[in-house]
């Protein structure tokens, strides 16, 4: 009785699967596919010439990298983006010491109140205190910058595939539409004219659905002036800034890898140890022959 | 249970003696998983997976509630808090990272420990209730994993939450108000948020319950083994301790160096990018999909596309829940006198050639996004995975005839060769 039941209920589901299937085969085949403008035009995110210092299982943060990474931030990205989950205490990793971190904390304002009055009011940050947002809050930011709330960057690079890559990718990746070709050939103005960036959007092979809010945010060689020897052009700034915006994501990142070695390392040891102790204990069962 | 030569607890000093005589743990520890319980000598590298996935199962009672000490299930700060473990939290990364990879590692042991059974088929008598347990246990593991990953309130975490207890709206009459109920209120929230957390906390234990009772009856008729053949006389059987302890040391060592590649080396492959953005309502995710364990299932839900009578959400809601209650009535299924599929010509192919491709299809196509021809594919494959249990595996077993069998484990051992003895099993080699 079970089987028969059983037999009637995978023949039922199986045919309205297979239903299914006829019905969107149908469909798929009387159907033109269209190719997408994001299937056609998207770009897989790619490192930078050099690499990043922190990719791999031995790899380590370049600190000057870092540094200069967080000088593009300041001095380009935190116009608009926050950095919520950053404190300037956390800048100590960087490679600075705590002078010079409270002297940086110092010369960023946060909110805060008069002790005196208790007004809501300005005053310079401290250690304890976290990265200030640029907006006061969600609907300023959005009627600040057409609608498009700049996101949050402190998560960026593991909130995007392959983020590290893919933030350098898109900072250096804005192109003129109209005569931009894919590496097929195929130029973009001319196979999807509709997907041409509308008012305040701009044209990104590496964005998802190609077309971004954000202006192109490093537009000259020399935007910013690094204090080291480094020339800033606009692939190293980028790549400085795609690597501190992965410390701020991760900034566990290297001492995790680390500590990996280490737990490896014993745990190979210990696992051929076991292996030992089992051929010795299943030794003496070996069949034998009797001759 | 036991057979006669299973070796019996002989406490030897006082304080032993006093526990075996007021509370005999001891001697429950020495038959559970010591020299008092016979095992068959046989048992390859496949049946280490049931010490591995109780290994696993601690190992997420503990991370957890480490984490549970610094998580906060509140929508406006659960995100954060999970920062705040992997920022300020000493070790509090490890932990969190260990928890996420421990529950995908946990399910790639539950999974070769299940697709074990169907290939051994350990269902069969005598062990319907171990299997009938187990499948209760992987249902519960479902569910806590399904509310853990909505606890740190990502894109993911949220969407994936809609989505899946959006499933009762489709049931008929009751489906809204139960969805409702369900979450205490129209879409995932403060109040979903915190009775996911409430119940995530307290279904392991309920795991750990059902585990105890699943091991309770393996141990009534004893471990099957790769022959399929029962035990019938000491010399087929080894004492658990030291030689399976020995094994499933070496078997443990082999996946903790798997598992810290994942957890030092490459902690968010196995997530979803999407969940390091804080739940947005307004916002919908390009792709919304569970963790890749649930993937079979939810190609199986997304294969539904077409109205038969029923609204096809509906048939992909019933398909998806009969998919893994199907397993409950394997016992009866299948009808074949033999156990092992090494013994079963036809059933091995339908094996190796049917479910195996067809759960890989599944896997695969569960990930991707919902567009042709990713979905005629998952079609044909839940139409193969319910043919697969529901109609070939009863034919098959009742038209099936089987290879020829060993006698016995211990014949199984020692081979064709006529001349070959048994070693020494009494006592393993002085160290």
């Amino acid at each position: 009785m079970i089987r028969l039941v059983g037999i009637l209920v995978g023949l039922g589901f199986a045919l309205v699967a297979l239903i299914s299937f006829v019905a969107g085969f149908i469909t798929w085949s009387n159907e033109e596919a269209e190719e997408t403008a994001e299937h056609a035009f998207h770009m897989e995110a790619h490192a930078p010439a050099d690499g990043f210092d922190f990719e791999g299982p031995l790899g380590n943060w370049d600190v000057a990298q870092l540094q200069r990474g967080y000088q593009v931030y300041k001095e380009v990205c935190a116009a608009c983006h926050s950095l919520d989950y950053v404190a300037f205490r956390n800048l100590e990793e960087l490679g600075y010491s705590e002078e010079q971190v409270k002297a940086e904390a110092e010369s960023w304002l946060v909110p805060g109140i008069n002790p005196d009055t208790g007004e809501a009011m300005s005053r310079a940050g401290m250690l304890t205190d976290y990265f200030p947002s640029p907006y006061p809050n969600d609907v300023a930011a959005a009627a600040a910058n057409n609608n498009a709330i700049p996101p949050d960057l402190s998560l960026m690079t593991k909130a995007r595939h392959d983020g590290s890559n893919y933030v350098y990718s898109l900072l250096t990746g804005y192109n003129d539409p109209a005569t931009y070709t894919n590496e097929a050939g195929e130029g973009f103005a001319e196979r999807f004219p509709d997907s041409m960036p509308g008012t305040g959007l701009y044209f990104n092979p590496y964005f998802a659905n190609l077309n971004l809010a954000m202006a192109p945010p490093l537009t000259a060689d020399g935007q910013v002036t690094y204090s080291d020897e480094t020339e800033a052009t606009v692939e190293q700034m980028a790549a400085d800034v795609a690597a501190f915006l992965t410390w701020t994501a991760e900034p566990k990142l290297i001492a995790r890898k680390q500590t990996g070695w280490w737990v490896l390392a014993f745990t190979l040891f210990a696992t051929i140890l076991a292996w030992f102790a089992k051929k010795q204990v299943w030794a003496g069962l070996k069949p034998k022959r009797e001759d | 249970m036991s057979f006669p030569w299973a070796k019996e607890y002989e406490p030897k000093y006082g304080l032993t003696k006093f526990f075996d005589e007021k509370l005999p743990l001891p001697r429950l520890v020495y038959n559970a998983v010591g020299a008092g319980y016979p095992v068959p000598r046989n048992l390859s590298y496949f049946w280490n997976f049931g010490v591995l996935a109780g290994f696993c199962l601690m190992l997420q009672i503990v991370t957890g509630i480490v984490l549970a000490m610094h998580y906060a299930a509140d929508s406006g700060i659960a995100f954060g808090s999970v920062e705040h473990i992997m920022r300020d939290v000493n070790w509090g990364w490890l932990m969190r990272y260990a928890h996420a990879n421990g529950a995908s590692f946990f399910f790639m042991v539950i999974y070769i420990h299940i697709f074990r059974g169907f290939f051994y088929a350990s269902y069969k008598p005598p062990r319907e209730m171990i299997w009938l347990l187990g499948v209760v246990i992987f249902l519960l593991m479902m569910a806590t994993a399904f509310m853990g990953y909505v606890l740190p309130w990502g894109q993911m975490s949220f969407w994936g939450a809609k989505v899946i207890t959006g499933l009762f709206g489709a049931i008929p009459i009751v489906g809204e108000p139960l969805q409702i109920w369900l979450l205490g209120g129209y879409a995932p929230d403060n109040a979903a948020l915190n009775r996911f957390f409430s119940l995530h906390y307290l279904l392991p234990f309920v795991i750990a319950g059902a585990v105890i009772l699943h091991i309770w009856a393996l141990h009534i008729p004893g471990s099957s083994n790769p022959t399929g053949v029962e035990i019938k006389q000491e010399s087929d059987t080894l004492p658990f301790h030291p030689y399976y302890t020995a094994k499933d040391g070496f078997g443990l060592g082999v996946f903790l160096l798997l598992f810290f590649i994942f957890l030092f080396f490459m902690p968010n492959m196995l997530g979803h990018p999407d969940n390091y953005i804080p739940a947005n309502p307004l916002s919908t995710p390009a792709l919304i999909v569970p963790e890749w364990y649930f993937y079979p299932f939810y190609a199986i839900l997304r294969a539904f596309t077409f109205d038969f009578i029923l609204p096809a959400k509906l048939w992909g809601v019933l398909a998806m829940f009969a998919s893994i209650l199907v397993w409950f009535f394997l016992p009866w299924l299948d009808r074949g006198p033999v156990r092992s599929g090494h013994y079963r010509p036809l059933f091995r192919k339908f094996f190796w050639f049917g479910l195996i491709p067809c759960m890989a299809a599944l896997f695969y196509l569960g990930g991707a996004h919902a567009e042709e021809p990713y979905i005629m594919f998952s079609q044909l494959a839940t139409a193969y995975y319910f043919l697969h249990f529901l109609v070939i595996l009863p034919i098959v077993s009742s038209i099936e005839r089987p290879d020829p069998m060993p006698y016995s484990i211990t014949e199984a051992v020692l081979g064709s060769d006529k001349k070959a003895v048994l070693g020494e099993n009494a006592e393993p080699v002085a160290v």
